[in-house]
């Protein structure tokens, strides 16, 4: 039986004896890049699909928030303070006309649920990719260079792991609030994305020089030096995309992580500033006032805000599990 | 061991150098030069209050100087001063202190406890109910939000039973000190105390659970069954003693951070220690006081990861010649 497993090189990606064995009996022997097969097994896992049926249905909420404005009539900034309120102008409870109630100025709980879902998966997203693509060429530039650099960087990394991050983002906060830092970054997304950018990519930059530290000494990347590869293509050519499965293993269950972190600077009041509509920030509305009777405040955007944590981190256990069913890769 | 000592201590100072950088980049160059007395001095300042503060930390002076100054006054242990609440910054953290020591104390036994408990439980039945039982929770606990579970816990178990007639849990902000009546002090942490611990055990249920499958597929763990034996003795000293070098590392670093301040736990309910501080000092645009909290957390955490350090040479020999 001929099964090249080890198609992609030196890739970390193995294939267990035993499931080889099960593929190739049930049809033709074929050569299966390690990709498809990690696909096959995330396709296999329930509880991974299920739970990327649930993202998927948090993104369609989110591209399709005007759906929902205009289904129940009500914009995610209108604020209808007749019936929106009781008449001594509290929030008014779930009812056939605000399905998941409103909130203290009497807009639509279930509408600014749905434009909230636009914020937390943008942040994710979009932080989650800065993280990445800063800790890779970083980490990278460390692992390869080694050297005075590299313990510069392992150094600087070690600092910024151990950072409180949650207090520098309410210093940096405290201080844009008042004049924009160097004239630019005001409090807001900015901000969020700054703070969850710069104290994050280090965790990525540690686990790639891990990596390149090992994959540097490996024979092809001796042969690339001496067909005369300059250093960047190296890097770039040859060593990165053997850190593509770790990465999207890591990107993965970055994007809940980064959900998470949007949403507490945003209820710490240092994050996405009213009247933005922000599951963390209407969880911190909601905090000071649900203990007098407007529980759907509080209940609501927080289980919107938990099942999309719980998807993605579901998702990424799975992800996790189909490219590396070994555990030989990551804790 | 006195070389690595030294070598180690020396690499915490030049963190800490680097991190009193980071903290005079956002709060003095950050404004820009012309701003950063009226930045600092707070809400209230008059002009000529503004104009003592730009001399008293030598803002007319070139920034290096007044660089040097801060770190000289920080070595000195002076945090600077509060101008806002006219006391010196060290008073106000020296009140908030044992309120985040209170809560990071009881918190950190609590889950440690449970992490360690359900992660070699998991481990030495893998696949079984009890394991599935166990990841499922630590999976639900690790996705969710700290400050999302402290709200839920007010809402059902104060609220909720409080006005059912069942006042078991007190209610948010309610704070006695250990001193002054010890049981009543654990009565009031209760609720806070378990949202942090259930939030932190899920990732040491995770850790131990995975340190410990590991370990259990290296040869000495066959040697020591074939020897016969008892499995309880390879569960506990050959095993768990192996795996528990990552737990310790991220209960250092977990322990080191929350000095700073629980300060999501601190903010949803109420205790005002340094996380709560900092919060509050946002809307009174009370600086000083946040760039001292910023400080004494970061030194957390710098000596956190220095103990672990001189922990792990004190087990591992090796350690000692990297």
């Amino acid at each position: 039986m001929s099964y090249d497993v080890t198609a992609v090189g030196e890739s970390a990606l193995r294939v267990e004896p035993a499931e080889v064995k099960a593929i190739a009996a049930r049809q033709e022997i074929e050569g299966k890049s390690p990709w498809v097969l990690a696909l096959r097994r995330l396709r296999r896992d329930r509880a991974a699909m299920i739970s990327l049926v649930v993202i998927v249905f948090i993104a369609a909420c989110a591209i399709g928030a005007p759906i929902f404005a205009m289904i129940t009539g009500h914009g995610n900034m209108q604020q209808f303070s007749t019936i929106g309120r009781t008449p001594d102008g509290q929030p008014i409870g779930p009812n056939g006309t605000f399905w998941l109630g409103t909130d203290d100025l009497g807009r639509d709980l279930l509408v600014r649920i749905a434009y909230g879902a636009r914020v937390s998966l943008f942040v994710g997203v979009v932080a989650t990719a800065v993280t990445v693509v800063g800790g890779t060429v970083i980490g990278l530039a460390a692992g390869y260079f080694g050297g005075i650099i590299d313990s510069i960087l392992a150094r600087f990394m070690d600092w910024l792991l151990a950072v409180p991050f949650l207090l520098f983002a309410i210093a940096l906060f405290s201080v844009a609030v008042q004049k924009p830092i160097f004239g630019f970054i005001g409090p807001g997304l900015p901000i969020v994305i700054i703070v969850l950018g710069f104290f994050g990519w280090a965790s990525v930059g540690r686990l790639v020089r891990g990596q390149v530290l090992s994959i540097k000494e490996k024979e092809y990347i001796e042969a690339a030096r001496a067909l005369g590869a300059g250093p960047w293509r190296i890097m770039f050519v040859d060593i990165l995309p053997n850190l593509l499965a770790p990465l999207i293993v890591y990107s993965t269950l970055l994007i809940p992580a980064t959900i998470v972190g949007e949403a507490t600077l945003s209820f710490l009041g240092v994050g996405v500033q009213p009247p933005t509509a922000d599951w963390g920030q209407m969880i911190s509305t909601a905090s000071g006032m649900f203990l007098y009777g407007p529980w759907w405040y509080l209940v609501f955007p927080s289980v919107a805000l938990l099942i999309a944590t719980l998807a993605f981190n579901i998702f990424g256990d799975g992800v996790r599990d189909a490219f590396d069913p070994r555990g030989d890769l990551y804790v | 061991m006195a070389r690595f000592l030294i070598r180690r201590i020396l690499q915490g100072l030049l963190v800490l150098l680097l991190m009193t950088f980071t903290v005079y980049i956002i709060f003095f160059l950050g404004p820009g030069p012309q701003f950063v007395a009226r930045v600092l001095a707070g809400k209230s300042a008059t002009p000529a209050q503004i104009n003592a503060i730009a001399t008293q930390l030598y803002l007319n002076k070139p920034w290096y100087v007044a660089y040097g100054h801060f770190v000289s006054q920080l070595a000195h242990g002076n945090l600077g001063y509060d101008y806002y609440n006219s006391v010196p910054v060290t008073t106000s953290i020296k009140q908030a202190f044992p309120i985040t020591i209170s809560l990071v104390v009881g918190a950190s036994i609590l889950w440690l406890l449970m992490g360690l408990a359900t992660g070699i439980v998991s481990a030495v039945r893998t696949r079984s109910l009890t394991d599935r039982f166990f990841t499922t929770q630590a999976l639900f606990f690790y996705s969710m939000p700290t400050f999302v579970l402290g709200l839920l816990f007010i809402l059902f178990l104060y609220q909720v039973l409080t006005t059912h007639g069942a006042a078991v849990f007190p209610a948010p902000g309610a704070w006695t000190s250990f001193t002054h009546n010890p049981l009543a002090w654990a009565h009031d942490l209760i609720l806070p105390w378990f949202t942090l611990a259930l939030v932190s055990a899920a990732t040491y249920t995770r850790l131990t659970r995975g340190s410990m499958l590991d370990v259990f597929g290296e040869d000495y763990i066959r040697t020591a069954r074939s020897k016969g034996m008892s499995e309880r003795r390879v569960i506990l000293r050959h095993n768990l003693r192996a795996s528990l070098t990552p737990v310790v590392t991220q209960f250092g670093l977990d322990v080191g951070t929350l000095i700073g301040g629980a300060i999501i736990t601190e903010q949803v309910f109420s205790l005002p220690g340094l996380g709560w501080t900092a919060i509050h000092a946002i809307s009174s645009q009370d600086l000083p006081l946040i760039m001292g909290i910023v400080i004494v957390a970061s030194t957390g955490v710098i000596v956190a990861n220095l103990l672990v350090d001189i922990f792990y040479a004190v087990l591992d020999p090796r350690v000692r010649l990297h």
